[in-house]
């Protein structure tokens, strides 16, 4: 029996901006294209990395196109640098909404980050200084980038490994301030917190606690790579067990939220994934709040 | 912000301090930290190159190919924002890194396999049915003039070297390159053909017959420059050729001069 006393639901839930649970996910990878056009898999939505679609033509939209039709998508970029110095490159967002248009996902996202200056990208994710100045810089952009998609854009939190002396707010007063300023949405990797708070000596639960749980549309869990000194954000392992404590933790403080394993590398046979998100059903059965379990897990 | 100019040179440049205005918490040394960021940057970008030039790879042998894609990734990183358009001038930059000198071949090889990745995503267009095509084919008044549009995956490689067969070799458990000649000159037609790419073994007067057409020009000026190349030059087999892999999208019919109906 579980402990019922969490019966009042978080504040602002009731104002709730996200789109309703979804259920339990994966990103979408190209060696498991067959098994999702061969049988139903025991996966409630797929999440594909937007720019990886974002051709002409060929197999992979091919694929993209006949799975849609069995499966809710969410659109996850990687290269909308929306931290960055450089003006926002619009042939890239026509792109982004050209897909979109296609796929119709459920929602867009990307990260908080900067990925290049000048016309260079690095296919990385940098931090930013979590300053005023950049708050209003990236605040402005989401905006533009909402009024180009006509939609409101989910931003992840990045894993990192440096922070910037000028910082003057931590990550999640920023991400807090930034998804209220520009009425932006939040996708909590929960593995990237994890990385970040033992890589800059910060509590992860203080991260979970800090932002606001009515913006929160989407969780990532995924593993990473323990280098003793710093904590490398690898995404090709199984979710570790302090992982999944912290999503147990994020369950409790947001309720259901629509949740995926991110696998980025040494992708194992689907049915080794769909056992991994058995286990994150569980624990989202076991850890959120009775208020809305109910209709979750019906 | 301004600091990311100084931050992404940084990155890419390891004679470079790491850029002033960064900690890392717990007496970390940053300039640990940032070498994760230098690291991460150009092994995920190798990665990427080795997956689009994996025969080149297997040419040289994985140090050398890694070695050789650290120079173009520091010299050139990738501007645009999808990862699977990086390396298009991998092959010309291949040309001129001198290390290489002793695998003359090897950039034409990578030629082939960035034709095949672009092939692999180049648009969805329908090819003209069978019937289409030979409607028009058996007006033989019309066929002087008459001009196509090829389907955008089809591109010609014409190289000095044995590049279809080094990279067929390639495709095998045991390449048995002993078998290859490399220095034997091979034109190579790349294609897709419903998803799947495909590479052609072709005559090298059928390649200038096919890249005339792409150009679009008209059919006799196409079949004329191949019999320039080759007086033997057979239009018959490369018509059947065009037919066979359904890679004509439009036919344009018109009179000797090229004009349109």
């Amino acid at each position: 029996m579980m402990n019922h006393s969490a019966k009042a639901k978080p504040n602002g839930l009731k104002n709730s901006l996200r789109e309703p649970f979804q259920g339990f996910g994966l990103g979408l990878r190209p060696r498991h294209y067959n098994s999702f056009l061969a049988q139903p898999q025991a996966v409630d939505w797929l999440e594909v990395i937007s720019e990886n679609y974002m051709v002409q033509g060929g197999k992979p939209l091919a694929m993209l196109d006949r799975i849609r039709a069995d499966y809710p998508i969410a659109m996850h970029g990687v290269s909308m640098s929306i931290g960055s110095v450089s003006p926002l490159d619009h042939g890239y967002l026509q792109r982004l909404k050209a897909l979109a248009d296609r796929i119709q996902p459920m929602w867009v996202s990307d990260h908080l980050c900067w990925t290049g200056v000048h016309g260079t990208n690095l296919h990385d994710l940098f931090p930013l200084p979590y300053t005023e100045e950049a708050l209003r810089h990236v605040a402005a952009r989401v905006r533009e980038v909402q009024e180009t998609l006509g939609r409101r854009l989910v931003l992840e939190n990045v894993s990192s490994y440096i922070d910037y002396a000028s910082s003057e707010m931590s990550e999640w007063a920023f991400l807090t301030a930034l998804a209220e300023e520009a009425d932006c949405l939040l996708l909590l990797d929960v593995n990237n917190i994890y990385v970040s708070g033992m890589n800059h000596g910060f509590d992860p639960r203080d991260f979970i606690d800090g932002v606001p749980a009515h913006r929160i549309q989407q969780i990532h869990v995924a593993g990473h790579s323990n280098l003793g000194d710093v904590i490398i954000d690898t995404h090709d392992a199984p979710v570790p067990d302090e992982v999944f404590d912290l999503y147990a933790y994020a369950c409790r403080r947001f309720g259901p939220v629509s949740t995926m394993i991110e696998r980025d590398d040494s992708i194992p046979p689907l049915e080794d994934l769909i056992v991994e998100l058995d286990r994150v059903r569980a624990v989202a059965a076991r850890h959120t709040p009775v208020w809305d379990r109910e209709e979750a897990f019906a | 912000m301004s600091e990311q100019t100084v931050f992404a040179s940084a990155l890419l440049d390891p004679a470079q301090p790491c850029p002033d205005g960064l900690r890392a918490w717990n007496g970390s040394d940053p300039n640990q930290r940032f070498a994760v960021y230098r690291n991460n940057i150009v092994v995920s970008l190798i990665d990427a190159l080795a997956a689009t030039f994996p025969v080149c790879q297997q040419l040289v042998g994985e140090a050398f190919f890694r070695a050789m894609a650290r120079v173009f990734v520091v010299a050139q990183p990738p501007r645009s924002q999808i990862l699977t358009f990086y390396g298009r001038e991998f092959p010309a930059f291949i040309d001129t890194f001198s290390p290489a000198s002793s695998v003359p071949y090897l950039a034409d090889v990578a030629r082939l396999e960035r034709l095949r990745l672009d092939a692999f995503h180049s648009a969805d267009v329908e090819p003209l049915g069978t019937e289409d095509i030979t409607g028009v084919l058996s007006a033989p008044p019309r066929l002087p003039g008459l001009r196509m549009d090829i389907h955008p995956s089809v591109a010609v490689l014409q190289s000095r070297f044995a590049v279809f067969s080094l990279w067929a070799a390639h495709q095998q458990a045991d390449p048995g390159l002993a078998r290859v000649d490399p220095l034997q000159p091979e034109t190579v037609l790349v294609l897709r053909s419903g998803l799947e790419v495909q590479c052609i073994d072709i005559a090298e007067a059928t390649g200038v017959f096919m890249d005339r057409l792409i150009q679009k020009e008209t059919l006799s000026q196409a079949e004329q420059d191949a019999k320039a190349c080759e007086p033997g030059f057979d239009l018959v087999a490369a018509l059947t050729l065009l037919l066979r892999w359904q890679i004509i999208t439009s036919l344009y019919p018109g009179d000797e001069h090229g004009q349109l109906d």
